[in-house]
């Protein structure tokens, strides 16, 4: 006992370093569970892919569960810093969940990477040296959507989003960039008991004579949304475009569902499982092969989370104390990236392109969405000039 | 005013009408005539639903998968009442409440267990799936056609069930009067058995008609049960008849109020305060509706006679 408590004190460091320890929160339970289980999916096999071991120590990864609620987000980010000591904390789902727990994280000093919240308070004032994204700011992905409605040559839009911080985000973020009219906007009810029957505003936008209805409808309602609007009969009428609503989670289910009306339809994104680089190529093809299903862009975001932590630890050779070390390597964003080459902005989101992305059948018949153009290109968020750093 | 919008909107009106009337029917009377607070009467609607989707994926067929779904949520209905329901009508609501939310917990954590979390597409058949032009101009989606003709015809065949027969004399005089038929020497516990297994039948049925406009998830059944308290409240406990007016009362409001309020409040407010306000205002409309009656006819629109 005595030996051995003589030999954990003399080798303590040395254990302390062979390991890199990894914290990923994200939802498991609750409806919205099914986006977690994706990410940790990639999470997984990103781990395997890179051989279970980054610059020569062995990974361990923590998966903890926020169940979709910002208290408890911040629970389990306090016992990864204080119980499990871990080198980074990284997931996130949910930007009100992010900003409750940033501070448990990066006040003990660690590293914090979301892959895929992108709050504007982070972006802008509560920038931090040791926070990093791998997704998006909030608001670029609907500015990317306003500019290619105008590249359309669209004239009038109806917009609908749940009426909450997100919803009204994208909302404000297609209006801030479309120069058309906006012809009728509905923030429906969201949250506990949140609306799911659009069957009035659905005629309301029918009447309204717009030329395109622009929805944000995470999760559960953005399948439920994309049936009434075929059994509306509004495909053909009035386009569809949206933004994170049509995605490889919802889309195997309307596909059984038969809901042919997304078909065609319109979104914009930073990333598609087809774009065109090596790095993808191997992400998609190996996720297929190990899940039977196309990834989400949370799977993406969450793939690229590994990498960019193997990029910083190799950097230092393992050497994890050394944090200005690892914080200039993940600055570069030198790893191979699913979507290609980025550059991080000093606000350490990325600078990104935008591209739109269509609902495609693919050669095995399976419903997924392929890349059309580049809408924004190397777009940086709005915020950044906030962040004094 | 633009007529085919307000006759549509009326239709849509009628349609979440009909759907909250056999969620509510099921809960009046099992409130009425058991005065049983069932707060799991949801998860019974989550059931039916779930249980469509797994018929309808194993016959092809969206009309078997709905013939085998409602008898085997009644069975569920009256598997619970005989295991677990029974036992609780001697004690007081707030053990009811207790007890049935602890039910709501099962029931999600089971169908979790059994189907996962990601929830349930049910696919319709192509008949159903398109529109139907009702009136010149007035282009509706058949399969809410389906739900409005499906719930307009239960509440026929109800009421004639429980004007006509006798076991629909009971339910009446169980609802007036429980104490009494039960000295009158009539089977309460078997009553009480069948009415409820009947309410799970309906609450299941309003479950897999909603389903392939939604989809069935877990928890759908906790976001409309509130409503359907709402509606029983309204239309007087244990009034079927009270149960239905109230329904198609609160579906015309909360779906007027969706579509023309912020409309109206264009005219008093900024566009954009006008565009917050109307969806938190138009979600209060029904609540304000149920205060109002509380205030003036606190035993709701149509009571049961005797109370």
């Amino acid at each position: 006992m005595l030996l051995a408590t003589a030999g954990m004190l003399a080798i303590g460091p040395a254990v302390a370093a062979d390991k890199v320890k990894i914290g990923f929160v994200t939802t498991i339970t609750t409806p919205a569970g099914v986006i977690g289980k994706d990410m940790v999916d990639a999470v997984n096999l990103a781990v395997k892919d890179i051989g279970g071991k980054m610059g020569g120590l062995e990974v361990d990864l923590i998966i903890e569960d926020d169940g979709f609620k910002p208290a408890i987000g911040k629970q389990k980010t306090d016992k990864l810093v204080k119980q499990n000591n871990v080198d980074f904390v990284a997931g996130f789902i949910w930007s009100h969940v992010l900003l409750a727990s940033q501070k448990s994280a990066l006040d003990a000093g660690k590293f914090l990477i979301s892959s895929n919240a992108g709050p504007s308070q982070i972006a802008g004032k509560l920038c931090h040296k040791n926070f990093f994204s791998t997704s998006w700011q909030n608001d670029q992905t609907p500015m990317a959507m306003g500019q290619l409605l105008n590249q359309k040559g669209l004239k009038s839009l109806y917009i609908m989003a749940p009426n909450y911080a997100a919803g009204k985000d994208m909302s404000a973020g297609v209006e801030r960039v479309f120069k058309g009219k906006i012809v009728g906007k509905d923030l429906t009810k969201w949250g506990k008991g949140a609306q799911l029957d659009f069957s009035a505003e659905l005629a309301k936008a029918k009447a309204s004579g717009a030329e395109g209805i622009f929805v944000f409808y995470p999760g559960k309602a953005g399948g439920a949304f994309i049936k009434q609007y075929a059994q509306a009969g509004l495909q053909g009428k009035i386009p569809l475009y949206s933004v994170f609503t049509v995605d490889s989670i919802a889309l195997p289910k309307l596909q059984k569902a038969k809901m042919n009306g997304v078909m065609g339809s319109m979104m914009t994104q930073f990333w598609a499982p087809d774009l065109d680089n090596a790095q993808n190529k191997k992400f998609v093809s190996g996720f297929k092969k190990a899940y039977g299903r196309y990834p989400s862009f949370y799977a993406a975001q969450s793939y690229d989370t590994i990498f960019l932590i193997k990029s910083a630890v190799e950097a230092v050779n393992g050497n994890l104390s050394d944090m200005n070390g690892m914080r200039a390597a993940m600055k570069k964003a030198n790893f191979p990236s699913v979507r290609g080459k980025f550059s991080y902005g000093n606000n350490h989101f990325p600078i990104q392109n935008f591209y739109s992305r269509e609902v495609v059948s693919d050669a095995d018949g399976v419903w997924t969405t392929a890349v059309r153009k580049v809408v924004l290109e190397n777009h940086q968020d709005t915020y950044a000039k906030n962040c004094k750093m | 005013m633009d007529w085919v919008l307000f006759v549509t909107q009326l239709l849509n009106g009628l349609q979440l009408g009909v759907l909250l009337f056999l969620l509510a029917s099921g809960l009046t009377l099992i409130f009425g005539i058991m005065d049983f607070v069932n707060l799991a009467h949801g998860s019974l609607y989550m059931i039916g639903a779930y249980f469509c989707g797994t018929f309808t994926d194993i016959t092809d067929s969206f009309l078997y998968g709905i013939i085998l779904a409602i008898p085997a949520t009644a069975v569920v209905g009256v598997i619970v009442e005989i295991i677990i329901i029974r036992r609780l009508y001697s004690q007081n609501h707030l053990d009811h409440v207790l007890a049935t939310f602890g039910l709501i917990l099962c029931f999600d954590a089971l169908v979790h267990f059994a189907w996962g979390p990601e929830g349930m597409a049910i696919p319709l058949p192509a008949i159903l799936d398109g529109q139907i032009e009702i009136f010149p101009d007035i282009v509706f989606p058949t399969f809410r056609l389906l739900i409005i003709t499906t719930g307009l015809t239960l509440a026929i065949i109800l009421y004639l069930v429980i004007t006509r027969t006798r076991s629909g004399m009971l339910i009446r005089a169980g609802a007036s009067n429980r104490t009494m038929i039960g000295a009158l020497g009539i089977d309460i516990k078997t009553l009480f058995t069948l009415v409820f297994g009947a309410g799970a039948a309906m609450a299941g049925l309003a479950g897999m008609m909603i389903s392939p406009i939604t989809e069935a998830s877990i928890g759908m059944g906790n976001d409309i049960i509130i409503v359907a308290f709402v509606v029983i409240i309204i239309g007087g406990i244990g009034s079927v008849k009270g149960a239905f007016i109230a329904a198609i009362l609160v579906g015309f409001i909360d779906t007027m109020g969706r579509s023309f309020l912020d409309t109206f409040l264009k005219l008093l407010l900024t566009a954009e305060s006008a565009e917050t306000a109307a969806p938190a205002l138009s979600a209060m409309l029904i609540y304000i509706l149920m205060a109002t009656i509380l205030i003036f006819r606190p035993q709701g629109l149509f009571p049961p006679r005797g109370r």
